[in-house]
């Protein structure tokens, strides 16, 4: 598949100004794409000059900003529905993030359909985000948590998934890509086998939407989560995909204006998809830079970006291996471009305070995924997590930054 | 020497780093050397949990004056930490309770100390005046 030339990566680094800073007199290295991705200067100039023009809350007034305001929202969701080809834009909801998404699920879908005994599933490798509302639920409901578990090389035991499928089971969900090991799940087939037996799936897709082709119609799940902030958009604007079937079923899970249809103190009835899911004045700014970095997004085309990243993957997976002592956490074969890693002995935090001084950002921790780090038995790890304007030089530069650490910690 | 003496020294030990790694280079020297903490206090009882490094703490008074003993996972917190040892270490309580840390500032890691880093050494500094006043609290006691 075509990939993205020097010429073109050269061009889209000037996109993004945040690129030109210098960290300790250095050109910045930026790593920690996993955790936030930059923004390029036509997303900023969109926020910028929509509230310049446009401002105005949408599907309230008759005025003419009002109208326009309204317009260009919904127009984000056309664009949102377009990218992930979803069938419809009643099964986009605009949410603050996918944590956002994930807890709106939890709660609607647990206030309908999960009871006393029930089970929900999820995968070992999930990120607190995909954890802690399950646990919520459960708790609220008197409900069991299930897990299946990951091997070490990172991949999703199959067999142990299809093996805790119960008559109990009421949904199963699983991240798309794992946000610490850069694994690339089986989530079609996975979804199909959840499938045979009725279950829905949720998807969490927030390591996912920047690096891949997502095709929700194609994948088959009931609902898929993403924030915009990781695919190059502004913070504080997610979405939530979801089925029409199951959306038209589900409670609102929180109240407010724009989700209601009539309201009287005696009772409310609730708007129409997808309003009944967006309470209150929305953040419709935020959608429309997300709408800006979505066409950002496919103006350069996402099969290319996801090329590009997969050599990226490949040139810095041969150089750190080639540092005595390094050791890579996931090492599937298919995995986005993420290395999770530890050098011999050193803390992590050790490391990365030293790889600041050198201008490079890198995440150290438990990246919010401390079961992965309990089942790997260690405390946490260096990422580098890596995007279409990184370049080879900066992995240069990262392999040189830990031949020095190796050398002051050694 | 005064807390403020040993401050004062400390800073001027740094001012002949001319560069960020050679002063990160000291302070692994520094946590290398950082005498063993007593293994009592080596427990989950004496952890400060931070997101990113783990801290131990532990205090006795002994003479009047309060020893601190502690480690960290970490090199260069480590290193940190054996430069608050040094300064609020084998002090009366009462010294220890209004001492003012600047010198942390001043040596260029006051970042160190920020929450947001979540490395366990502010609150390493905040238990250490917890427990100078903890044991004066019990010194007062003890004289009244």
């Amino acid at each position: 598949m075509e990939s993205l030339s020097e010429i073109q990566i050269d061009r889209i680094r000037k996109d993004f100004p945040i690129l030109t800073t210098r960290i300790f007199g250095k050109p910045i290295v930026y790593f920690d794409n996993g955790a936030t991705t930059q923004k390029p200067r036509v997303v900023i100039d969109a926020i910028s000059e929509f509230y310049r023009s446009k401002n105005s809350s949408v599907h309230r007034g008759i005025h003419f900003l009002s109208e326009k305001s309204t317009e260009a929202y919904e127009q984000a969701r056309e664009t949102v529905r377009q990218f992930i080809n979803a069938g419809s834009v009643n099964e986009i909801i605009f949410t603050s993030g996918a944590t956002g998404s994930i807890n709106a699920v939890a709660f609607s879908f647990g206030e309908k359909f999960v009871n006393a005994g029930d089970e929900i599933m999820i995968s070992g490798m999930e990120h607190h985000s995909n954890i802690i509302p399950w646990q919520m639920l459960c708790e609220r409901k008197n409900a069991h948590l299930k897990v299946f578990p990951f091997d070490r090389n990172g991949e999703l035991d199959f067999k142990k998934f299809t093996e805790l499928f119960s008559v109990k089971t009421r949904l199963v969900a699983f991240t798309h890509v794992s946000n610490t090991l850069g694994t690339i799940n089986p989530v079609k087939e996975m979804i199909s086998h959840a499938h045979k037996y009725n279950i829905p799936v949720l998807v969490d897709g927030a390591q996912a939407i920047q690096h891949s082709h997502v095709d929700v119609t194609d994948m088959d799940c009931d609902f898929y989560v993403f924030s915009g902030h990781k695919v190059y958009g502004p913070n504080g604007i997610g979405v939530l995909y979801g089925k029409e079937k199951w959306l038209e079923d589900l409670p609102p899970y929180q109240g407010g204006g724009d989700m209601v249809d009539n309201v009287t103190f005696e009772k409310t009835t609730y708007n129409i998809l997808p309003y009944k899911f967006e309470a209150g004045t929305t953040n419709y700014v935020g959608a429309i830079g997300l709408k800006t970095a979505l066409d950002y997004v496919t103006g350069i085309g996402i099969d290319k970006i996801g090329t590009y990243e997969k050599s990226l993957l490949h040139y810095a997976t041969e150089k750190l291996s080639s540092i005595d002592g390094l050791k890579i956490y996931g090492m599937t074969k298919n995995k986005i471009s993420i290395i999770s890693f530890l050098l011999d002995k050193v803390h992590p935090y050790d490391a990365g305070m030293v790889l600041d001084k050198l201008g490079i950002a890198i995440r150290t921790g438990a990246h919010c995924n401390q079961p992965v780090m309990d089942f790997y038995r260690i405390e946490g790890t260096l990422r580098a997590s890596m995007v279409f304007y990184n370049t080879r030089e900066e992995i240069d530069r990262l392999y040189e930054g830990l031949l020095k650490i190796k050398k002051m910690f050694g | 020497m005064t807390i403020q003496e040993i401050q004062d020294n400390i800073i001027k030990e740094f001012e002949v780093f001319a560069d960020w790694l050679d002063k990160y280079d000291y302070l692994i020297s520094l946590g290398n050397d950082l005498p063993k903490i007593d293994p009592k206090y080596r427990t989950e009882e004496y952890i400060i949990n931070g997101c990113q490094s783990k801290v131990w703490l532990g205090a006795d008074l002994q003479e009047g004056k309060i020893i601190f003993t502690a480690d960290s996972d970490a090199i260069i917190t480590k290193g940190i930490i054996s430069l608050l040892i040094r300064v609020l270490s084998n002090r009366s309580t009462e010294e220890v309770m209004n001492c003012d840390l600047y010198f942390i500032d001043r040596i260029g890691l006051r970042e160190n100390l920020s929450p947001t880093r979540s490395n366990g050494l502010l609150a390493m500094t905040k238990k250490m005046k917890l427990y100078a006043l903890a044991y004066y609290t019990r010194q007062q006691m003890g004289n009244s």
